[in-house]
């Protein structure tokens, strides 16, 4: 099984702040951390390998990320909790994207992902991690040298729709959105462009079996329990899972294994899809929101007080 | 290659592009300032920059497929129905704004319906809102939201009859549907949008969405693909009630004709649902009196004092996200950036500080009463009534008002 997960580097939250007297953006330390969302998108899938290796089979956890050179210090993060391999698509050419070339430009790192180069390197970064964990606290655990990269071809190859050329993951997991954009188009449009089933907001992963994936996801009529074939595209909430921290011979294995750092060219991607030329969405203006600055301090004893709070209520039709 | 320019000949060094950049993407180093490989050509510095330096250069050989705009008219508000096959709230909102534009532009307002036909009558009412036309398809494959199968209904459609703009409500379903059909279509798509305008002329669609948890509003537009697609919350524009009213009153009104459109036999839907749970107690999203609580209330011990608020004014109850990440409410009961939307009459705030993601979800609301122990509280900036005290005192004493008052 091979499932890629799609990270979004962004601004620790606290840092998008507003200087109230200039209406400038405060910037306190430039962190970027893994979009929260994205990161319970991770443990996800590092529980599915985790499952997959206590039984015995093979499991690859390919982590994916658009974004400038420095995001490489948070895939290779991603390398130390447990992923198989990275992939950083880093382009001048990628500058300015919105969603739509945003989910082009991951969807050539996806098909890169299961182009054979990339997962000769996922097999040998993988038993590297092998090697360098055998000394760790649990040394009878199964570890992932099963994830052979032809894992992934088997596995599409079970529901007839293995194509020719790079083979595609069984399983592309998102971050339901990013804190910062909070757009949470990527998903469905990575899910658009392969053509695959797509379930946004999921809550739980119920099961993965015989080709397919049983979930619970947010939907407007309720908790909705559904299946989908792989493969198929996840978006998860930021309470599915608590990701785990990197372990110390996690850490030390994930400095061996190098994070793959591409351009434009090098995953085929079509300049006129990449980036800002690839953007159909313009921001012509932006500005501060004006804010209600009339606030009436209502005075006054307490009970004069729940009496006016009364008639704004009456006001408004009670 | 598109890119960020900077005039040497212009550029004063005066450091207003660093500030007002949100990603250090630009510095000023030697009085000139440079982009960095953070810019992610936003625009931000270009607004900031008092003498006209900054600009960024778009690849024309790269800009839109060369579609023929001209060929593309009218504007299509996607509709949606709940569980029981109701059309949502959302849609006479979307209606009511897509008429607004549709007067200002000189074209027309088509609804798009497809449903299982659990409620009779959907497309009547719909067509009874004012909108020139109601596409409907009545087909059981679009009983449950497979946002593909939709997808590949909504995108035959469109190709061939090609709206300038579409309209999705920024619903859990329109929110995966609207992208799916965005990347088909390869056109741009703006999520949540809080305000939309058009030029009346070029017919280019004025969309405004907060950024960065409100904190900034972004105007976007969509210059050389069409169509034009946008979401909006529930809750963002209000229903007109010549909207509302045709809704209800049972299609006397001149009312728009429906066309029926047939899904292609080919689209099966994937997603199998297996089970539902449904959402217990009323939507916070619809709400015309709405008590929202957060911290400042103390401990899970006084939440039963604000059900009872909640109670006595006929309101929801809604709350910040600490209170549900502590698992005193559930999720649909929060409000904010990763919430609801609301847009109540009235609003009680309750112990909320107000941090920027909350505020972003209460933009809606027409009449905030903020109670908070803490005059400094940000929540205070956004309310048209502060009481500064305590939650508990304050709300035992509303609560006997209204008890006597019944």
């Amino acid at each position: 099984m091979h499932i890629v997960v799609c990270v979004k580097a962004v601004p620790s939250s606290t840092e998008v702040k507003m200087d109230p007297v200039t209406h400038t953006i405060v910037r306190d330390g430039r962190e970027s951390v893994v979009n929260p969302f994205d990161a319970a998108a991770l443990e996800v899938a590092l529980a599915i390998k985790d499952e997959r290796a206590a039984a015995g089979e093979g499991c690859r956890v390919s982590v994916l990320s658009m974004g400038i050179p420095a995001t490489e210090a948070l895939l290779r993060d991603g390398i130390a909790r447990g992923a198989s391999d990275a992939l950083l698509l880093s382009d001048r050419a990628f500058a300015g994207a919105d969603t739509l070339a945003t989910s082009y430009a991951l969807s050539c790192g996806i098909r890169e992902l299961g182009s054979a180069s990339m997962g000769d390197a996922a097999a040998s970064g993988a038993s590297e991690q092998r090697t360098a964990s055998s000394g760790s606290a649990a040394p009878g655990t199964p570890e992932d040298g099963t994830a052979m990269p032809g894992s992934s071809v088997s596995g599409t190859s079970e529901h007839g729709e293995s194509a020719p050329g790079p083979s595609l993951p069984d399983l592309i997991l998102c971050g339901k959105m990013a804190v910062d954009g909070d757009t949470a188009q990527i998903g469905p449009e990575l899910a658009g462009l392969f053509d695959m089933p797509c379930v946004t907001d999921v809550r739980e992963l119920v099961a993965i079996e015989r080709g397919r994936v049983t979930v619970r996801h947010a939907t407007d009529a309720g908790i909705e329990l559904v299946e989908v074939p792989l493969p198929a595209v996840l978006t998860v909430a930021k309470d599915i899972a608590q990701p785990r921290m990197p372990s110390i011979a996690g850490v030390r294995a994930a400095a061996g294994v190098p994070v793959a750092v591409l351009s434009a060219a090098c995953v085929q991607a079509d300049p006129a899809r990449s980036g800002l030329a690839g953007s159909p969405t313009q921001v012509v203006r932006s500005f501060v929101p004006e804010r209600s600055d009339t606030c009436e301090v209502l005075e006054g004893s307490v009970p004069q007080q729940a009496a006016r709070i009364i008639a704004l209520a009456e006001e408004a039709g009670l | 290659m598109s890119g960020l320019m900077v005039d040497a000949a212009r550029c004063v060094g005066c450091k207003r592009c660093e500030r007002a950049c949100a990603f250090g993407g630009i510095v000023v180093e030697g009085r000139l300032a440079r982009p960095t490989d953070a810019c992610t050509l936003c625009g931000g510095c270009v607004e900031a920059c008092p003498v006209d330096a900054i600009s960024i250069e778009r690849d024309e050989a790269g800009e839109g497929p060369g579609r023929d705009l001209s060929a593309y008219r009218d504007i299509w508000v996607i509709a949606q129905v709940d569980a029981e096959g109701a059309l949502l709230p959302v849609v006479f909102e979307l209606v009511g704004k897509a008429l607004e534009l549709a007067e200002a532009r000189g074209c027309q307002v088509v609804a798009v319906l497809g449903e299982a036909g659990r409620a009779p009558r959907q497309a009547e009412r719909l067509a009874a809102t004012g909108v020139a036309e109601v596409i409907h398809a009545v087909d059981e494959r679009l009983a449950h939201a497979d946002a593909e199968v939709f997808t590949q209904w909504i995108c035959a459609l469109a190709e061939e009859r090609r709206p300038e703009a579409m309209l999705f409500g920024a619903t859990a379903f329109g929110r995966e549907l609207a992208p799916r059909v965005a990347v088909r279509l390869q056109t741009g798509l703006t999520a949540d949008c809080t305000a939309l305008d058009i030029d009346p002329k070029t017919g280019a669609l004025l969309q405004t969405r907060p950024a960065f948890g409100g904190n900034l509003m972004a105007t976007i537009e969509c210059p050389a693909h069409r169509p034009q697609m946008a979401t909006v919350r529930p809750g963002v524009f209000a229903a007109p009630e010549c909207v509302t009213a045709g809704a209800g009153a049972g299609a006397d009104l001149a009312a728009g004709i429906i066309t029926q459109a047939l899904l292609a036999p080919e689209v099966a839907p994937r997603v199998i649902v297996l089970d539902i749970e449904p959402v217990i107690g009323g939507s916070i999203a619809q709400a015309e009196r709405l008590v929202v609580v957060g911290r400042g209330i103390g401990s899970k011990k006084n939440l039963p004092l604000m059900e009872r608020l909640a109670e006595l004014l006929h309101a929801e109850l809604g709350c910040t996200r600490p209170l549900v990440e502590a698992g005193w409410l559930d999720y649909a009961h929060q409000v904010g950036q990763t919430g609801a939307a609301v847009a109540p009459k009235l609003l009680v705030s309750i112990g909320v500080s107000g941090a920027i993601q909350h505020l972003a979800g209460i933009g809606g609301a027409e009449t905030v009463v903020a109670i908070n122990e803490d005059a400094a509280a940000p929540i205070f900036g956004v309310a048209d009534y502060a009481v500064v005290g305590d939650a508990v005192e304050v709300v035992t004493e509303l609560i006997a008002q209204l008890e006597a008052r019944n």
